[in-house]
């Protein structure tokens, strides 16, 4: 961007992402363009079972098929731990099972790796997999939660007693169970949120590399978290020092939390890159993707809401039955406890709540964060209840929201739940936004209108709240949700003598926009071209410990860290620039990039002027070290809480059930804003995959615990052209959390939508007296539901 | 995701690729767009000794208009079948249908050829083809000869064709005054494919409805035509209390399929619902 054009305050400004160009041009690097010399490939031998014990394998054939360079199973790598999970979380017991790099005796779901072929190249590797011969012993399997924990239910591991990996609770039981029996209206559902397949458009991978020399690896993964994968891979996985190993994310083509979690290639890769003396590199395919990466949501959840019949909301009782797989993933116990039950009374002031959860294993894949990550569990479920409430006392639903939101000056807000106080919010100005943007009150008359004339329309407003930039350490970590780690965020900067500046970041971008929106901040703190900072990250060499990129945080936690190491800068060069003027460094203004004396604005030192100064360094105050070179830890005091209403309206095909998204209208409150065409791009493939929840998507087992929505033929991931425009809009309540008042605008999207669409489903279907369906909202599950409906009046 | 070997040829001539099919046997698949046969290979379904690439032959390429009948290709794809000028003219109802498949990459690849000898229970242009009474002409060993649509689709990925014989070309009437067709479709968000499709084709005489042929796809194993439905039709003046009486009378004779997509159930009264969309917009078009 050059000069003329670059307005001159850019945080607020819609710029170009500096990103795209190279992306969009196929200039990219992804894990699968990179080809280190004498690289081999892996190709994994999956269970086709979901359940068996391994009577024997015989690797002979496969390992005297012409290209292939060794072939592995789970008894050669005993001297790797299992994958490590922060167990803790969730407060899970003693028995915790987190996943062997390669099984070792028994398989718990389709999918399960069993073996490794190595060979010159790829197709080789898959070939020789079919050579392998294992003998299994078929074992009974379940794939539903509720199921897994009754009496008789196949067991999957000797330490969990009817498949319970924990059972968690917040609020108050008593108080909930005397609210619910006291109340005037109690509504009642079984509400499932079906199980996901996150598809980051880029499957996940590995590449490594050993340096017999040195003893040094380096590895590049499709990872969300480079730092903690080092961490983890060398302290818990290998028991190596954490400094033989170097971790790099290439560009990563996606994630939606998926590739946050440490996987079994980042640890096979090593291990056989070490014994092999090559390079391995290992691509899953989609089919595997679907089959071994981790999905999300699938939760089975009893829920009760009581109130009076002037909408007033007086209770909530909650039982989830969370599916997390088969093994525990990296953070599974966390996110249907601290991102889920923390959450569930949502937007609203409700005096009694009680949330009860089972974390069950299944002989499924592992189940862990996806987009939102336990918040649309509890946005939907709560926004779906209030929708029945007010239908069950005949009120508007719009009223029903009014009159329970937490009011504005009722923050900061504790739910009672064991969360941190909700910072900050104003639900009720972006409710009446929404509804004014979508024509409430005409919708409704042209819907009466519609019915008579049998047509049916519906509406569904979502109003949400969500936990963002999840910290501070102390409270994340231990003792109260023990998710064994901190989660605060780096960032150093340096001005370089050239005036240049560098700023290197324990967080990372994979797709979001970091590079633009950081370099946006300090461009404007320091008051230097924006084309003057460059953003580096994703490699462990030469970047701080952070991290890294999930739950909306990268900005809140890691642009705060940014934010900080620039105000140490320009303090350091105040100083500086008091020494070059012979004044008091007290009296020092920084301005756009140059440090005057108070009232002196004329005799000016710019940046580069004191870059160099310091630099040079022969000439600094007394005592103080050379170059601007500052790094900050964040931990922020709180986590943020963004807020919003979305509205869709539909139309329903009564003779097909087809349903019609015909409107979508989102008003975020995100705070503070540093770029909002970047938050629009957030928000929109929020929405997607948040409609698509509603109507499209559902990973489907069989009850032999196939997959059977195992391709994109199966499995309806949104396009383009299943969508309608949205209508974006916001309100701004910045955040008190932290200096830049940002909230984080990654999730809300997913989290507000599916409900929306639903309750608009449901409003359409009113006339027939259906009161609830599940998702997705297919043609056949909305025809059904009219025909039950109609059946039961 | 990845193919077992095979040895691959890319025949230039039809005659070539018989030549290569009576070689190779059992052990050979020819192929054309291939938007079937590659998903397959990929998921190790299917795993060919021997590919023959007729996507290059010439002869199969192009669509010709005799003022009666056009002739396409086998090898001619979706996109250039739906934008031809002939066919848009001549029966709307093709284009219609092949506009209506999978996604841009699908329409620009897939063949009419490959479509109708794959035989997918899914696939669009079996239905079209019944309701037009489309011609399906093959060369073999022992040279040419014509396969008429209701004899073509035999169960479930099972046509007429014998493994060593060639779709060259597919014939369809061009309609006249008084013709019209229609095709409708629910299709799957996913694959795109149809979970129901319904081909009506229905000729009136002086306001009568003198012929109609329904050709229902999705539903079941194999595309079926719809005997019962289509004689509920004929003789009446093709009003909406006819047409809803034809299609109460659609959806026998099918060998319902049941999945996670829909039930078998849900496709039998989907079949009723889009043969009256099919019948309703046919008559319409009919009607001029
Ligand atoms: C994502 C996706 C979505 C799709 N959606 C739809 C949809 O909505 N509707 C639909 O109808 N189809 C759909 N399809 C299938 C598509 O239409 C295929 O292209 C078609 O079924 C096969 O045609 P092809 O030219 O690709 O044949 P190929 O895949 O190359 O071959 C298919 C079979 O036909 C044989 N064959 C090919 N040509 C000839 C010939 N001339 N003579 C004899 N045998 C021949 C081959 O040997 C093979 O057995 C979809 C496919 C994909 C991948």
């Amino acid at each position: 961007m050059t000069a003329e054009t670059m307005p001159t305050k850019l945080v607020g400004q819609a710029i170009k992402r500096r990103e795209d160009p190279q992306l969009i041009t196929g200039q990219g690097s992804f894990l699968d363009d990179i080809k280190l010399p004498g690289m081999t490939h892996a190709c994994v031998l999956r269970s086709p079972y979901a359940h068996a014990k391994i009577k024997s394998i015989d690797t002979s054939k496969a390992k005297a098929y012409p290209g292939v360079v060794a072939v592995f199973t789970g008894e050669d790598m005993l001297d790797l731990n299992p994958l490590p999970c922060a167990w803790q979380a969730g407060r899970v017991k003693n028995n915790v099972n987190t996943p062997r790099v390669l099984a070792v005796g028994e398989v718990h779901f389709a999918g399960d790796p069993v073996a490794l072929v190595i060979a010159e190249d790829r197709y080789i590797a898959r070939d020789a997999c079919d050579l392998i011969e294992v003998e299994y012993e078929p074992l009974p399997v379940v794939v539903d939660a509720k199921k897994a924990t009754e009496p008789g239910a196949p067991q999957l591991h000797e330490n969990a007693p009817n498949n319970i990996v924990m059972e968690w609770e917040a609020g108050d039981k008593a108080k909930a169970d005397a609210a619910i029996a006291a109340a005037e209206v109690v509504v009642r559902e079984q509400i499932i949120n079906q199980r996901l397949i996150p598809t980051p458009m880029e499957t996940r991978g590995s590449i490594a590399r050993y340096e017999p020399a040195t003893g040094e690896f380096t590895l590049w993964t499709t990872s969300q978290a480079p730092h903690v994968m080092r961490l983890v891979l060398t302290a818990f996985v290998f028991g190596i020092p954490e400094t033989k190993l170097r971790v790099i994310s290439p560009n990563v083509g996606g994630g939606f939390g998926q590739k946050i979690f440490c996987y079994n290639d980042m640890a096979f890769t090593m291990w056989a890159a070490r014994k092999i003396g090559r390079p391995v590199k290992f691509v899953e395919d989609r089919s595997e993707n679907y089959k071994y990466s981790t999905h999300g949501r699938d939760h089975i959840t009893d829920v009760e809401l009581a109130g009076n019949r002037d909408g007033t909301i007086t209770g909530l009782r909650v039982t989830t039955y969370a599916n997390l797989g088969a093994y525990l993933s990296t953070i599974a116990p966390g996110i249907p406890t601290t991102l889920y039950g923390r959450i569930i009374t949502g937007v609203y002031r409700i005096p009694a709540a009680y949330v009860k959860v089972y974390g069950v294993y299944t002989n499924t894949a592992m189940v862990d964060a996806y987009r939102g990550a336990g918040r649309p569990e509890a946005s939907y479920l709560i926004e779906r209840m209030v929708d029945r409430f007010a239908a069950e006392i005949g009120m508007d639903p719009a009223e029903v929201r009014r009159k329970n939101f937490i009011p504005p000056d009722a923050f900061p807000y504790d739910n009672g739940l064991g969360l941190l106080p909700y910072d900050s919010g104003n639900y009720e100005a972006a409710l009446n936004k929404a509804l004014e943007i979508v024509g409430y009150a005409d919708f409704r008359k042209q819907q009466e209108e519609a019915r008579k004339q049998g047509r049916y329309l519906g509406i569904g407003i979502s109003s949400y709240v969500e936990i963002c930039g999840v910290a501070p350490s102390k409270w994340i970590g231990l003792p109260g949700e023990g998710w064994g780690a901190g989660l605060w965020e780096s960032a150093n900067v340096r001005v370089h003598l050239t005036g240049k500046v560098v700023v290197t970041t324990g967080s990372l971008p994979h797709g979001q926009g970091v590079e633009t929106t950081f370099a946006q901040i300090v461009a404007d703190e320091l008051g230097v071209p924006y084309d003057d900072v460059v953003i580096e990250h994703s490699d462990t060499a030469g970047t701080p410990f952070g991290y890294g990129t999930y739950g909306s945080r990268s900005l809140a936690v890691g642009g705060t860290a940014v934010y900080r190491s620039v105000a140490k800068i320009k303090e350091k060069a105040k100083k500086i620039a008091a020494h070059m003027l012979e004044a008091n460094p007290d009296d020092m203004v920084y301005e756009n990039g140059r440090v005057y004396v108070k009232g002196s604005p004329d005799r000016a030192k710019t940046l580069a002027e004191i870059a160099l100064q310091a630099s040079v360094a022969y000439d600094l105050p007394e005592g103080m070290e050379p170059f601007l070179d500052e790094t900050t830890y964040y931990d922020p005091p709180n986590c943020t809480f963004p807020f919003g209403t979305h509205i869709a309206i539909v139309e329903v095909d009564p003779d097909t059930g087809i349903v019609d998204l015909k409107r979508y209208v989102a008003v975020d409150d995100c705070g503070n804003v540093i770029n909002p065409m970047i938050v629009d791009g957030q928000i929109h493939g929020g929405i997607a995959q948040g409609v698509a929840q509603a109507l499209y998507e559902r990973a489907v087992y069989d009850e032999n615990g196939q997959l059977i929505t195992g391709t994109l033929m199966d499995y309806a991931v949104p396009a383009a052209h299943m969508l309608p425009p949205f209508e974006t809009d916001r309100t701004v309540t910045p955040s008190p959390v932290n200096p830049m008042g940002v909230k984080g605008a990654g999730e809300a999207g997913t989290i507000a939508s599916a409900q929306a669409v639903m309750n608009a489903v449901i409003d359409a279907l009113s006339p027939f007296g259906v009161k609830h369906m599940q998702m997705p909202a297919t043609p056949e599950n909305v025809w059904k539901a009219i025909r039950a409906a109609q059946a039961s009046s | 995701m990845i193919p077992a070997p095979f040895q691959y040829y890319a025949a230039k001539t039809v005659n070539e690729a018989i030549g290569l099919l009576q070689q190779h046997g059992d052990d050979a698949k020819l192929l054309a767009g291939g938007h079937s046969l590659l998903p397959a290979l990929k998921l190790r379904l299917a795993q060919p000794a021997v590919l023959i690439d007729i996507s290059r032959v010439s002869e199969l390429k192009g669509i010709t208009s005799d003022g009666d009948r056009l002739v396409i290709g086998a090898g001619a794809t979706y996109y250039e079948i739906a934008t031809n000028e002939a066919v848009r003219a001549g029966c709307p109802v093709l284009a219609e249908c092949v506009g209506q498949i999978g996604d841009i990459q699908v329409r620009n690849r897939g063949t009419i050829g490959g479509s109708l000898a794959h035989a997918d229970p899914a696939a669009d242009l079996p239905a079209v083809a019944l309701a037009l009474g489309a011609t399906i002409n093959v060369m073999g060993p022992n040279g040419a000869r014509s396969i008429a649509a209701d004899d073509m689709f035999v169960a479930m990925l099972t046509t007429a064709l014998s493994s060593d014989e060639v779709i060259t070309t597919v014939t369809f009437p061009i309609l006249g005054k008084g013709e019209g067709a229609a095709y409708a479709k629910l299709r799957h968000p996913a694959s795109r494919y149809a979970i129901v499709g319904v081909a009506a084709y229905v000729k009136l005489d002086g306001g009568t409805v003198s012929a109609c042929r329904i050709g229902v796809t999705g539903a079941g194993s194999v595309a079926v035509r719809q005997p019962a439905a289509e004689s509920a039709l004929v003789g009446t003046s093709g009003d909406d209390a006819a047409i809803a009486a034809a299609a109460n009378a659609a959806g026998d004779g099918v060998d319902y399929l049941g999945d996670i997509h829909a039930s078998a159930e849900y496709r039998q009264a989907m079949v009723k619902v889009y043969t009256r969309r099919a019948l309703t917009e046919a008559v319409r078009r009919a009607r001029g």
